[in-house]
């Protein structure tokens, strides 16, 4: 039987693989302390109050996403739940002196699937764009495609069925103290110029292309 | 008498502000940015100056800019008989039109403090409240607490339901109307709970902008349109 402190133990606040300001001048300080220590602590520490003493204690995180879900029709901890997720994977969708063009397999696979790096620029472009209201923009893997996915509030690809392997946040909070009047296409352009990780991505594809061929 | 009444439909599309094209006999209508009645630094503390302008320059401009756009592509594809076209433009014209009538309504319900804002509903108004809810005081509270448990972006109101006569406090998501909850429902107080609405002056803490935005609601308005809806 799980000690208390070692179930909470389960929804840990990683902290992002940079220092806050390591991302200077792209996205600043202030931006992390309060979209890492501010927000993404909170739901981790939400979520931690919310499955206390209930069926989801001490599940793994994606096992609470999945389940809250519930096929669209959210339960209550599943926005606490994806976003503590979401979060963490956006951390490590960044790094210092990120951005530009990827290479190798990763690219090769771009151009495959949207004709060039630039069409599938454009295609991210507009879904991180036009995801309206809260949401995020991903590149993901499904049936040996990539592909783009833009989604609401909360709502991650791993509960649409596919792997994701990018994302950029475009909840206001994500941009809102750096892009000031609301210039949401300036952060998405600064995040893919000089902020994406491909290494980070091109792990995850590694990752999502042997899990399902080893399903299949 | 049918062409006259073109003939004016025409001369009046004709002396809109904006642009408004004339496609077959109808004219759309499109829209502009209403002026704010108060200076953009009159709510002050309560909100920003700041968040005023750009909340007001930015954002509500940008679903008036995109709505007559989508206005335009959707009175083009209707002529057209484009029925997929059409369809697809509902989302634009939910967002960008709930929007501009949202942010319209917004402006209307704030209001500086020396032109009374924060002075609690006198009048039928009040007297509804205290029924519905206990208090005034218990009504902020309630709807505090659903404005800051709305996930996302989206706005929390305080509605007449003409049809049951009671007041409801119910919240929507985006920039969903009030209506989109139920036909007969009319906004009295809505409460903008997107991020830009308080994020430069509050950061993450939207319960202490839902706090204080209590000291600038004009309640004044609010109770016009209660007064109206209720004769």
């Amino acid at each position: 039987m799980a000690a208390s402190s070692a179930v909470t133990a389960n929804y840990v606040l990683k902290p992002p693989p940079f220092e806050l300001d390591a991302l200077e001048p792209h996205m600043s300080k202030q931006t992390l302390e309060f979209h890492w220590g501010k927000h993404h602590r909170a739901y981790v520490d939400n979520l931690k109050k919310q499955v206390l003493g209930t069926e989801l204690e001490g599940k793994p995180l994606e096992h609470i996403i999945h389940s809250t879900y519930n096929n669209g029709d959210l339960l209550p901890a599943f926005n606490n739940a994806a976003q503590a997720w979401n979060h963490e994977f956006f951390w490590e969708s960044m790094k210092p002196g990120g951005g530009g063009k990827p290479s190798g397999e990763l690219l090769a696979l771009l151009e495959r699937d949207f004709t060039s790096y630039e069409k599938f620029y454009e295609e991210f472009n507009a879904a991180a764009a036009t995801q309206f209201g809260a949401g995020w923009a991903w590149l993901a893997y499904a049936n040996d495609k990539l592909k783009v996915v833009k989604t609401p509030n909360a709502v991650n690809p791993l509960v649409l069925g596919s792997f994701p392997l990018l994302t950029i946040d475009v909840w206001e909070h994500a941009y809102y103290l750096d892009f000031q009047q609301n210039r949401r296409p300036d952060y998405i352009k600064t995040f893919m110029t000089n902020l994406v990780s491909w290494e980070a991505v091109s792990a995850r594809l590694e990752t999502a292309k042997a899990a399902s061929s080893s399903s299949s | 008498m049918a062409i006259r009444c073109v003939a004016s439909r025409k001369t009046l599309a004709g002396l809109k502000e904006t642009s408004s094209r004339l496609l077959g006999f109808r004219g759309i209508q499109t829209f502009t940015l209403p002026d704010l009645p108060y200076d953009y630094g009159a709510l002050e503390p309560a909100i920003s100056g700041e968040i005023m302008q750009i909340h007001h320059q930015k954002h509500h401009q940008a679903y008036v800019t995109n709505y007559n756009n989508a206005l335009e592509q959707l009175d083009q594809a209707v002529n057209k008989g484009d029925a997929s076209t059409v369809v697809k433009l509902q989302s634009a014209i939910k967002f960008n039109g709930g929007g501009h009538v949202n942010h319209s309504i917004f402006w209307k319900n704030l209001a500086p403090v020396h032109e009374g804002g924060g002075e609690p509903p006198k009048g039928s108004l009040g007297s509804a409240i205290d029924t519905h809810f206990g208090s005034l005081e218990g009504l902020v509270i309630k709807m505090s607490a659903e404005g800051a448990a709305v996930q996302g972006s989206g706005w929390v109101w305080l509605g007449l339901d003409k049809e049951l006569k009671k007041l409801v406090v119910d919240t929507t998501a985006n920039q969903d109307p009030l209506v989109t909850k139920g036909g007969s429902l009319v906004p009295l107080v809505g409460i903008d709970v997107w991020e830009h609405a308080y994020y430069l002056q509050y950061k993450n803490v939207r319960p202490e902008y839902l706090k204080n935005v209590w000291k600038v609601i004009n309640w004044k308005y609010a109770s016009e349109v209660y007064e109206k809806e209720c004769n």
